[in-house]
């Protein structure tokens, strides 16, 4: 495994080293080409941001008569104003909400990485009849786009009356199947048999070598199945729309939406929502640049089998 | 390995589509008259669910709440109707645990109606006697015209003026419209100043409704047995063919409703007019903050001169939704909640509903004069709007399909093909179809 990785490091790194002499000119080309696609590319994605990020920094009347992408004079009070108005409008309401998507999308994530490890290591190291047929099956929910499903939860939900609560929607999200497949395609080629029978033989039971032994062997694959699921929670908005009607309940994005659509009753709402929406998006930047070493890596991992 | 994999993803899509299918068709008979049922007070204490999405109204409840130790109301929220409240009481309503209570515009509750999503209250108490305390288009759409029934309680409305720039009219020598021919004459002269007299919105289908309903058009009309569709009735052609005849001389902007650069343009001078709803002032008085004192608000113009006639735009009513247990008490908050004077203050203060009981036009807020608009006092016009607005205007079933397509049908006007009369001609045959679809009775 070690040695693996380092040749593969080796190669990576050979090639700059061998092309110095030949046509730089036409490197020079190229590069400056993907350069410039890059950059376009990147202020495209940016513009938007920028925009957010400039709208906050304006009071409710600066919205539509001054400049979108250029700062006003005001814009630090002003900043700073809007975020105190945000915190304190209805009750503090917004930070519950902000609590409420940190709590399905941390501990909903943290679960959900559990059992997808749980079920990828059990589906790659034990042979069992069925196996391959359990693991399609699962495959098969990758392929179901969650939306579908929360109209037929909802009913579900409500035969044990279970909707408009925290497990309504926090349930649901500690369901993997792409988790689950991940974990299994890593589990299968990073933890090895004999690692597993020697444990054995030590007299370590299977659930303890999973946690000591499994769990770190995979551990790259399941910061990015982490990362995974914490976004795709905290961008979940359907299911909270169907299943949640008490606002305290509410994640950070129906929340904003429910605000968004009632700003013809309040404009005020209006600055509230582009504050608000500024805010929900610091968290997942946190996530990302804390944990991206560890994202790129185990996805590159689970397409090496 | 790879056709396991396929035939398991077919299954499992196919018993998901099942299963959506399950939920959402079915229920869709025509409305007959549903009698009043016995509709008793409960005993003991009792617990209502009451949905809305208006800002602050959890605060009204509040107030219910203690002043009624015996009727607790949990207060429930969401997005807007349309933005997947009415879906969510439809499945509520399908799962059998729907809220007692819910907010529904007037334009959707011919929906709930048809798809048998709402109690009759009209013998719960004195509900039928408490349509005397409304304003009697707003009583209309909650009882269909049928007698003994009452499906909702009307909570606010939108009765229809003219916001103006009296600061340009009055620079430019142009006189401010009363009659719609003025109003077309001076949309001429205001384009030769080098702005607009107003801007069409293509999207606000429900706006271009309010006018029909001003000329005393109809789009729908009902008899009990089946529904009649006349988009293109001639009020309606009328009103398409007028707003037509501006569009292509060019005198009326494009702009997206509600977008920055449609707010720009109120605060810049752009636009000289906008003929919308009494929840248009706040709308103005933030889009437009550095116009302020500039806007006043006049009687919409009207197709003969010397009339008084008004359209509306919005207003929402207040329904209990079928299967909650407790009719009587449901009933009995919805009237508190849409006819206490200190309730409405509220609502009105924090929520910006102006509401639909005739005692409502005379609160304190409306009392005042309204700094952004010079010092007018713009809710006297409002009011002598409301009374005014034709009270017999009916919605269709479907008017979110409806506003879709005859908004599609808009938006290629602006872009050049077609007319506006084109535009409600398709309307009418998509929605008769999606009628059909539906299996309600359509009249030929």
């Amino acid at each position: 495994m070690s040695t693996s990785s380092t040749t593969r490091k080796a190669s990576r790194e050979a090639p700059p080293v061998s092309s110095t002499g030949g046509a730089s000119r036409e490197s020079l080309i190229s590069r400056s080409a993907a350069m410039l696609i890059m950059g376009v590319f990147t202020l495209y994605f940016l513009t938007p941001i920028w925009w957010l990020f400039v709208s906050s920094t304006k009071s409710v009347g600066e919205f539509t008569t001054t400049a979108p992408l250029g700062f006003t004079p005001d814009a630090i009070p002003n900043f700073i104003a809007n975020i105190g108005r945000l915190f304190s409008y209805n009750d503090s309401v917004f930070l519950k909400w902000i609590g409420n998507s940190v709590l399905y999308a941390g501990v909903g994530a943290l679960l959900g990485t559990l059992f997808a490890a749980m079920c990828g290591y059990a589906l790659a190291k034990y042979r069992f009849r069925g196996r391959e047929a359990v693991f399609n099956v699962v495959l098969s929910g990758v392929l179901v786009p969650a939306t579908a499903l929360a109209l037929p939860l909802f009913l579900i939900f409500s035969e044990i009356e279970l909707t408009n609560t925290y497990w309504a929607v926090f349930l649901p999200s500690i369901v993997s199947p792409f988790g689950v497949y991940l974990a299994r395609i890593y589990g299968s080629s990073s933890v090895p048999d004999e690692l597993l029978e020697a444990a054995r033989l030590d007299g370590s039971g299977e659930l303890r070598t999973f946690f000591t032994i499994g769990v770190r062997l995979m551990s790259p694959a399941l910061v990015t199945i982490f990362l995974f699921q914490f976004v795709t929670i905290w961008n979940n908005f359907f299911l909270p729309l169907i299943m949640l009607r008490d606002q305290t309940l509410f994640p950070v994005t129906l929340g904003l939406y429910a605000w968004n659509s009632a700003i013809g009753q309040n404009p005020e709402l209006r600055s509230f929502v582009i504050i608000g929406a500024l805010v929900s998006i610091v968290p997942l930047i946190i996530a990302f640049l804390s944990l991206q070493r560890f994202w790129s890596g185990g996805l590159a991992a689970g397409s090496v089998k | 390995m790879q056709r396991t994999v396929k035939t398991a993803a077919m299954a499992a899509a196919v018993v998901s589509a099942l299963a959506l299918a399950g939920c959402s068709g079915g229920g869709t008979s025509s409305p007959d008259a549903a009698p009043a049922g016995d509709c008793e007070p409960s005993e003991g204490a009792v617990e209502l669910n009451f949905t809305s999405w208006v800002p602050g109204m959890d605060q009204v409840v509040e107030l219910w709440n203690s002043e009624n130790p015996d009727i607790q109301v949990n207060f429930q929220t969401g997005p807007n109707g349309n933005s997947g409240t009415y879906q969510n009481f439809f499945n509520e309503i399908k799962a059998g645990n729907a809220s007692d209570l819910g907010q529904i515009e007037y334009d959707a509750l011919p929906n709930f109606r048809v798809q048998d999503g709402l109690e009759n209250i009209a013998a719960c108490g004195d509900i039928l006697a408490a349509g005397d305390d409304f304003v009697d288009w707003t009583w209309s759409q909650v009882t269909f015209g049928e007698d003994d029934a009452v499906y909702a309680i009307p909570q606010d409305s939108g009765p229809m003026a003219m916001y103006y720039r009296a600061d340009l009219f009055e620079a430019a020598g142009i006189p401010v419209p009363t009659t719609w021919e003025e109003y077309a004459e001076a949309a001429a002269l205001i384009k030769a100043e080098g702005s607009f007299i107003t801007n069409f919105p293509k999207t606000d289908v429900n706006w271009f409704a309010g006018m029909v309903w001003q000329n005393g058009g109809q789009w729908f009309g009902n008899d009990g047995d089946a529904w009649d569709v006349q988009l293109t009735s001639p009020e309606s052609i009328e009103v398409a063919d007028y707003w037509q005849a501006l569009i292509d001389n060019g005198e009326v902007s494009e702009l997206a409703s509600f977008s920055d650069e449609w707010n720009n343009s109120f605060d810049t001078g752009a636009q000289w007019t906008w003929v919308s709803a009494v929840w248009g002032a706040s709308t103005l008085s933030t889009g437009a903050p550095n116009a302020a004192g500039n806007w006043r608000v006049a009687p919409m113009p009207q197709w003969e001169a010397g009339g008084e006639d008004a359209g509306n735009w919005g207003g929402s009513s207040t329904a209990v939704l079928k299967g909650s247990e407790h009719p009587y008490e449901a009933a009995q908050f919805a009237l508190w909640l849409n006819t206490d004077p200190e309730a409405l203050a509220m609502a009105n203060e924090l929520g910006g509903l102006y509401p639909a009981s005739k005692e409502g036009a005379n609160l304190e807020a409306f009392a005042g004069e309204s700094e952004y608009y010079g010092g007018q006092k713009i809710y006297d016009v409002f009011a002598e709007a409301s009374a005014n607005v034709i009270p017999d205007f009916v919605w269709g079933p479907t008017m979110t399909q409806t506003y879709t397509d005859v908004s599609d049908g808009f938006g290629e006007v602006l872009g050049g093909t077609g007319t506006l009369t084109d535009a409600l001609a398709a309307g009418e045959e998509k929605t008769v179809s999606a009628l059909e679809a539906q299996s309600i009775p359509v009249k030929e």
